[in-house]
């Protein structure tokens, strides 16, 4: 069992200047349209629980008014929450006094804004140090470690500049040094890099994931984008109208959406850079174990009763050997074993392999493709009509 | 015919019906008849009698107070007014010469000193340093009252819905409706001249600076509270700085409604060159009031390109990179101490 970073339990927020109103109503089940009709009050968050584990990146997915915006300001306690607790470490971040909330935010949450918000009075320097200026370190060691910050995202020669001489890029990566600088254990992003345009955003994940292996932080990532998400995300929150619909993996929540909401999501997603070819690898195929006595007329007999044209050959373990077809079995009759008779340009691919890198050998492959694990275990075949079939994945058919 | 050759014929018999006609007023309150249809014959609310009696009861019972308040104003205003008549006419057209080029670049320089040595050169030298020091001592303490009050009604509703009536009284009501009062309450001379200019010249310092402190971006008001900032943090650190601009419009405006304000109350005796206007016009002399006036003219423009330039030149500079003191005649110094450092 993972540890437990951020705990956020039965949570609500309700927008308006008598929220407790809203709050019954809400709880009686009363719908938020319905409940804005009649208290004009704006459900923002409904009875959201869930955990986030240490040291992984949680993304928060929906789209805009769904809430996510709300909810990481929920965790810092940028706003507050109608009810329900979040704690952090344990700690509920809700019942704090000022005080030791200033000090939480000092030492431990930091976060990164869509809009950048630099101080523009500040140079570079003075905005990374922000934070620990607050806390109140000296000048010297403050500007120590926001070098040390400023050179985690390589801008180090551009401590004296003003923001408003950099790019957008840039602001965002001095944004991020801010927040790095007092080395929190919780980074809070929300829309981090929407702002940038798509090459900048795609080098500024790779440089997220990069900081990411290097200091193990509990990072929490709001997006509207999927394809962000499943870049970097370990696990993935969808929140639809105030209320999270579905937590997973990328995968788990691309295999099995919990409704359609979560499927319209996905609809336009490339299926091929998410798949693997364990994914998608069926088991349909004729399995033939090799064995003693288990000749190629008794593997020529086995294909002809299943009615198929191919048959993969596995040892006692399974581990993948080989492909048999039925002209290249008749070719070599009466042999004893069934090694004679493989298909030369047959290679097995591996699991893990994403779809988009597995066209080119399934589109020439003469029979479907067998899979193996990093064992050389055989774990199915794909055909070029279930790869076919599975980028062309239509969610709404699904069920 | 004989009222029509007399067009007056019938004034006598109005006379003869009511000669007392200067208590006409009063002996009709005797019998206040209240007619619904013409409800404003009479004056329902002696709201004139209410304002004088309050102010008489001010007058019999705070007069301690006001005489209080004079104190600091007139230790300010003739600490300011002594130094400033102190100071040689040739180096203080320099210093502030100097100082243009400093926050305005060489063309305000040029004009700041072109302007004040007209004004000396037309004879109007004493009176301007008059109205100097009297704008200055109102500048400084609507910046204490101002900016603090500007700050308060930003930060709570309340307070703004107060505070903001009494602004829109005090730009509105016409100055000679208080500069009465404020003769009863502090007298005649320079400062009660300054206690009116206060009251004229305040109201847009504090709008400026609630404004332009409302207007921090909502993001980094979040940033700070997100790092962890105090109420206070966030007001020294984010919220004036970037406030900054907004308020020295603010004290610019204040700055010039000070000196409009100044010239004004010349007639409750401030002396300086609204007196010169004022005299120049109570004895037709228009040489005089011409002299006071083209003094007004110039100061006004000189003190308005230096606190414009003051407002705007922190954000250029920063956009161009460039230091304070990288520029104008104290980068002149810098750059040929640097070059000295090196050679040596």
């Amino acid at each position: 069992m993972k540890d437990i970073k951020i705990e956020v339990k039965n949570v609500y927020k309700i927008f308006g200047d008598s929220p407790k109103k809203a709050l019954t109503l809400l709880q009686k089940g009363v719908d938020k349209d319905e409940i804005f009709r009649r208290t004009s009050q704006t459900v923002g968050i409904q009875d959201s629980s869930f955990e986030i584990y240490k040291g992984e990146i949680f993304v928060i997915m929906g789209l805009s008014g769904s809430g996510k915006s709300t909810m990481i300001r929920l965790m810092n306690r940028l706003i507050e929450p109608t009810s329900g607790h979040i704690y952090i470490d344990g700690e509920d971040i809700t019942a704090m006094s000022r005080a030791k909330l200033r000090q939480t935010r000092r030492e431990k949450i930091s976060m990164v804004f869509q809009s950048f918000a630099l101080m523009p009075h500040m140079n570079v320097i003075d905005n990374v140090a922000f934070g620990l200026e607050l806390g109140g370190m000296s000048k010297q060691e403050r500007y120590k470690k926001a070098q040390d910050a400023l050179s985690q995202v390589g801008l180090n020669d551009y401590a004296n500049s003003y923001p408003s001489e950099l790019s957008g890029g840039m602001q965002q990566r001095v944004g991020l040094a801010r927040a790095l600088a007092n080395d929190p254990q919780v980074l809070l992003m929300d829309e981090a890099f929407s702002a940038l345009d798509p090459l900048i955003r795609s080098e500024m994940q790779d440089e997220l994931l990069k900081l990411q292996a290097e200091h193990e932080r509990t990072i929490v990532f709001i997006s509207h984008d999927l394809d962000e998400a499943m870049k970097i995300g370990d696990r993935i929150a969808i929140m639809q109208g105030g209320v999270v619909v579905q937590i997973g993996t990328p995968d788990e929540i691309l295999k099995s959406p919990a409704n359609d909401y979560v499927r319209s999501f996905f609809k336009g997603v490339n299926v091929g850079g998410i798949m693997t070819a364990r994914d998608i690898a069926s088991t349909q195929q004729v399995t033939i174990i090799q064995k003693d006595g288990n000749g190629t007329l008794a593997a020529l007999q086995m294909l002809h009763d299943y009615d198929r044209e191919f048959g993969y050959i596995v040892d006692k373990r399974r581990k993948f050997l080989g492909v048999v077809s039925v002209d290249s079995l008749k070719a070599k009759p009466k042999r004893e074993s069934v090694d004679v008779a493989f298909i030369k340009d047959v290679e097995p691919v591996e699991s893990s392999m994403y779809l988009n890198d597995i066209m080119g050998i399934v589109a020439k492959s003469p029979c479907a493709v067998p899979v193996v694990n990093e064992d050389g275990k055989y774990l199915g075949a794909i055909s070029k009509a279930a790869l076919l079939e599975s980028l062309d994945y239509n969610w709404e058919e699904e069920e | 015919m004989a009222a029509n050759a007399n067009p007056w014929g019938a004034s006598p018999t109005v006379e003869t019906t009511d000669s007392d006609w200067l208590n006409s007023d009063s002996a009709k309150e005797v019998e206040p008849s209240f007619d619904w249809l013409n409800p404003f014959e009479q004056t329902q609310i002696p709201f004139d009698r209410w304002v004088e009696n309050g102010i008489d009861w001010i007058v019999e019972h705070f007069r301690g107070v006001f005489q209080a308040i004079k104190i600091p104003i007139d230790t300010t205003l003739s600490g300011m007014e002594s130094f400033f008549q102190a100071i040689p006419a040739t180096i203080f057209i320099v210093l502030m010469a100097l100082f243009a080029w400093q926050i305005a670049g060489k063309k305000a320089a040029f004009g700041t000193f072109i302007s004040l040595a007209l004004i000396g050169f037309i004879g109007a030298w004493s009176e301007m340093m008059v109205t100097l020091s009297l704008v200055f001592t109102s500048v400084i303490f609507c910046i204490v009252i101002g900016l603090p009050l500007g700050i308060w009604i930003a930060r709570s509703y309340r307070a703004s819905s107060v505070v903001r009536p009494i602004l829109d009284a005090m730009q509105t009501t016409p100055a000679f409706v208080y500069l009465v009062p404020v003769v009863m309450l502090f007298g005649i001379g320079n400062v009660p001249g300054v206690v009116v200019t206060i009251i004229f010249a305040l109201p847009p310092l504090i709008r400026l600076t609630n404004l332009g402190i409302r207007q921090v971006p909502k993001d980094l008001i979040e940033v700070s509270q997100s790092f962890g900032a105090s109420a206070w943090q966030m007001l020294i650190r984010v919220q004036l700085p970037v406030a900054m601009p907004t308020i020295m419009a603010g004290i610019n405006q204040t700055l010039m409604l000070s000196l409009s304000m100044v010239v004004f109350a010349s007639m409750i005796a401030v002396g300086g060159l609204g007196q010169m206007v004022l005299r120049g016009i109570g004895r037709l002399d228009m040489g005089l009031a011409a002299v006071g006036g083209l003094g007004i003219v110039l100061l006004a423009v000189v003190l308005d390109r230096l606190t414009q330039a003051l407002g705007t030149q922190e954000l250029g500079i920063k956009a161009r990179g460039q230091k304070w003191y990288e520029k104008g005649p104290i980068g002149l110094v810098y750059t040929i101490t640097c070059k000295r450092r090196k050679n040596g």
